[in-house]
């Protein structure tokens, strides 16, 4: 193996891992405030893609043609989009069922994921066929020796690096950061201190809503073409990187998401001879790592209460 | 009635009789009008009755004469299958009823009692199933030990999950065997020797030179081949059932309901939690892995895209429907998961979209599900 198909494989690596990585710090940022599994995540993550697709169309349509416009306008109204469907959901959906038991939830989101999934197939015009996503980037590239660098995955790669940074930064360094936080840490608590529990929970379902539209555009971005099926792979693989990340921690999600995206190109690399078992080596390394750490890799803390 | 000490078998009985007769009706139709206006009463019957306090009367009833009312049940499945003996398509349907209410029984041990997630049913289901294909094609074990053998590969399969399964709690859990589901079918996608995507042909059954595919006749009357399946199905689901239940009242099934409650105050009463999740864990999967023997023989044909994990979840949420732990909801949700997508034809394209709003609709507004698990009684005739 020489350097430069390494290199690619890296790229491939990285660019995979940034979006799995978006969608399990979404998964995380339900979770430690509602200590919930929002399985329609993924679902989520199609429609916020589909909207970005019908708003290029509708700019389009308007005669706007300048790429970089259309790319704004997409991403602002797919996430925007996507945020507000977020707080629908935790609004209408997670919220009523707090007192249920957590399968109830998961459940009840899985089944949202298949009515947003079916919708997209049914209502979107010929949903069901994949369709071509426009490549908005600058397709320009470099060849350093074998390896292709594409401009276009540098800027998506710089751009999901920048977004994940700008989370970490409003949960650490700022007001509503801190309010996230501490309702993670301790429900009861944080609403004595005077912080609106309600609130800060639709804020954080929004945030990871519009964190999976923008990860719902880069997959597009990424493959040029959009299916209604690319949230439910991307959901899950995104939950299983969350979990053996560790629930409840940003970095634990990022880690897994890179772990995984990680996992899937070693099994490409060394297994030239059966590549398509890729997934199943991943997945196989994801049930043993939950043998060795029962609570993901950064382990939360928990304290039972008996 | 209630709290007298003693109810009669008449209620559940007739809400037997009633059920059976839609049920007939419901297979019969085939004029979509009908189904939809023979669906919209069913609805508003159950939720009449339901207002009335009619449904306490039938679970009262088929608390106290389980085992009269069982007999009965199997009656009933039996005169479905009489008065549709000569329809392949109906048969089939009823087949799929009986056997995923196994694998349902099975998940019902592993979930209901022991409190194990398993979002890999359909995984176990197609491990039983390719058992059967791969069995049946290349060697001559008999095809009564094929369904055995299947159930006990399907459990050896969740063996391997063990360690994982035991060490991991709650949302943890979920993703070890969601993680399974998406392994198994990828696996059998890539896999050449079981048929790649392809999938492959099942022999069908042949007990003693009795062949299960042949159609029957019995002087005049001819019966579809299905009826042979059908009764095997039958006796399957009846052997289930009575296993899981005589489970259920045992002092094991007393153990596992205290696993599942309180994994650590059953710990300190001395219940060893590990072994009996592994047991509940192995019993569920054998039960699966037996349907799901039995089911790839009936349909012929497997193949990786009856397996996935959201064929796994359809499992699931007949057992959230029907309510978790009560064997009698569980058959009650599968006969609406299976039928009902499969005579509403016409909406073919919104089904799945309909059924999604359905589940989400019964964990709103009852989310205990439709017939929740009654108190354990501890002695006969005792009352909560």
């Amino acid at each position: 193996m020489d350097a430069g198909l390494l290199a690619q494989y890296v790229m491939n690596g990285l660019m995979l891992g940034m979006m799995y990585a978006l969608v399990a710090v979404g998964f995380t940022l339900f979770f430690g405030v509602l200590d919930v599994i929002k399985f329609s995540h993924g679902d989520v993550l199609t429609v916020g893609a589909f909207t970005a697709l019908a708003t290029y169309a509708g700019m389009r349509m308007l005669g706007v043609n300048s790429n970089l416009l259309d790319l704004i306008v997409m991403l602002v109204t797919a996430t925007l989009a996507m945020a507000f469907l977020g707080v629908v959901i935790a609004r209408y959906l997670v919220m009523p069922l707090r007192s249920a038991p957590a399968l109830n939830t998961l459940l009840i989101t899985l089944m949202l994921g298949t009515v947003l999934r079916e919708s997209v197939r049914l209502f979107y015009p010929q949903g069901a066929n994949p369709k071509p996503f426009p490549a908005l980037l600058p397709r320009t590239s470099i060849d350093i020796g074998d390896f292709n660098l594409r401009f276009d995955n540098v800027l998506m790669l710089t751009a999901g690096v920048l977004v994940i940074i700008g989370i970490q930064y409003l949960l650490n360094r700022t007001k509503l950061g801190l309010a996230i936080r501490a309702v993670a840490q301790d429900e009861e608590t944080a609403r004595t201190m005077g912080i609106n529990f309600t609130a800060i929970v639709l804020v954080t379902f929004a945030l990871g809503s519009g964190l999976a539209a923008f990860a719902g555009v880069m997959n597009g971005l990424y493959y040029n073409e959009i299916n209604f099926g690319i949230g439910l792979y991307l959901g899950v693989v995104g939950f299983s990187a969350a979990i053996i990340g560790g629930l409840g921690s940003i970095y634990g999600a990022i880690l897994g998401g890179f772990l995984f995206a990680g996992l899937q190109t070693i099994g490409t690399v060394m297994l030239p001879f059966a590549s398509a078992y890729k997934d199943v080596f991943a997945f196989a390394v994801v049930i043993a790592i939950m043998a060795w750490r029962p609570t993901g890799l950064i382990r939360e803390k928990i304290s039972e209460r008996v | 009635m209630a709290g007298k000490g003693h109810t009669s078998v008449w209620p559940g009985l007739v809400a037997l009789a009633i059920a059976t007769g839609y049920l007939i009706a419901l297979l019969g139709a085939e004029k979509q009008n009908l189904i939809i206006m023979l669906l919209a009463v069913g609805i508003v019957a159950v939720i009449a009755a339901a207002w009335l306090g009619l449904f306490e009367n039938v679970s009262a009833s088929f608390v106290e004469h389980e085992d009269a009312l069982g007999v009965c049940a199997i009656g009933a499945a039996g005169a479905v299958a009489a008065v549709f003996h000569d329809n392949h398509f109906v048969l089939l349907l009823v087949i799929t009823v009986l056997l995923y209410s196994v694998a349902t029984l099975g998940l019902n041990v592993q979930f209901g009692y022991a409190g194990v997630l398993n979002f890999a049913g359909a995984s176990f289901f197609g491990i039983g199933a390719y058992t059967s294909a791969v069995l049946n094609t290349y060697t001559a074990v008999p095809h009564l030990l094929v369904l055995l053998i299947g159930g006990m590969l399907a459990a050896f399969a969740g063996s391997l999950l063990l360690l994982p399964v035991l060490r991991t709690r709650g949302h943890y859990a979920a993703v070890v065997t969601i993680a399974f589901a998406l392994l198994f079918k990828t696996f059998l996608e890539v896999n050449d020797v079981l048929g790649g995507p392809q999938g492959m042909q099942v022999k069908g059954m042949r007990i003693l030179g009795w062949s299960f595919n042949d159609n029957i006749e019995i002087g005049k009357i001819s019966l579809s081949f299905y009826m042979n399946y059908f009764v095997l199905s039958l006796l399957l689901l009846a052997g289930a059932f009575v296993l899981v239940r005589r489970l259920e009242r045992s002092w094991i099934g007393l153990n596992l309901d205290a696993l599942r409650l309180d994994e650590t105050a059953a710990g300190c009463f001395g219940l060893d939690i590990v072994r009996w999740k592994i047991t509940a864990f192995l019993i569920g999967n054998f039960l699966i892995g037996i349907a799901g023997a039995l089911f790839g023989m009936v349909g012929g044909f497997v193949a990786p895209n009856n397996y996935t994990f959201a064929d796994s979840l359809i499992l699931v949420s007949i057992l959230l429907l029907g309510g978790i732990g009560n064997p009698w909801g569980l058959m009650v949700a599968t006969i609406i998961v299976v039928v009902v997508p499969e005579k509403l034809q016409t909406i073919q394209e919104y089904r799945f979209l309909l059924y999604a709003l359905m589940v989400i609709a019964v964990l709103l507004f009852r989310p205990e599900g439709l017939l929740p698990r009654p108190v354990r009684r501890y002695f006969p005739g005792w009352r909560p």
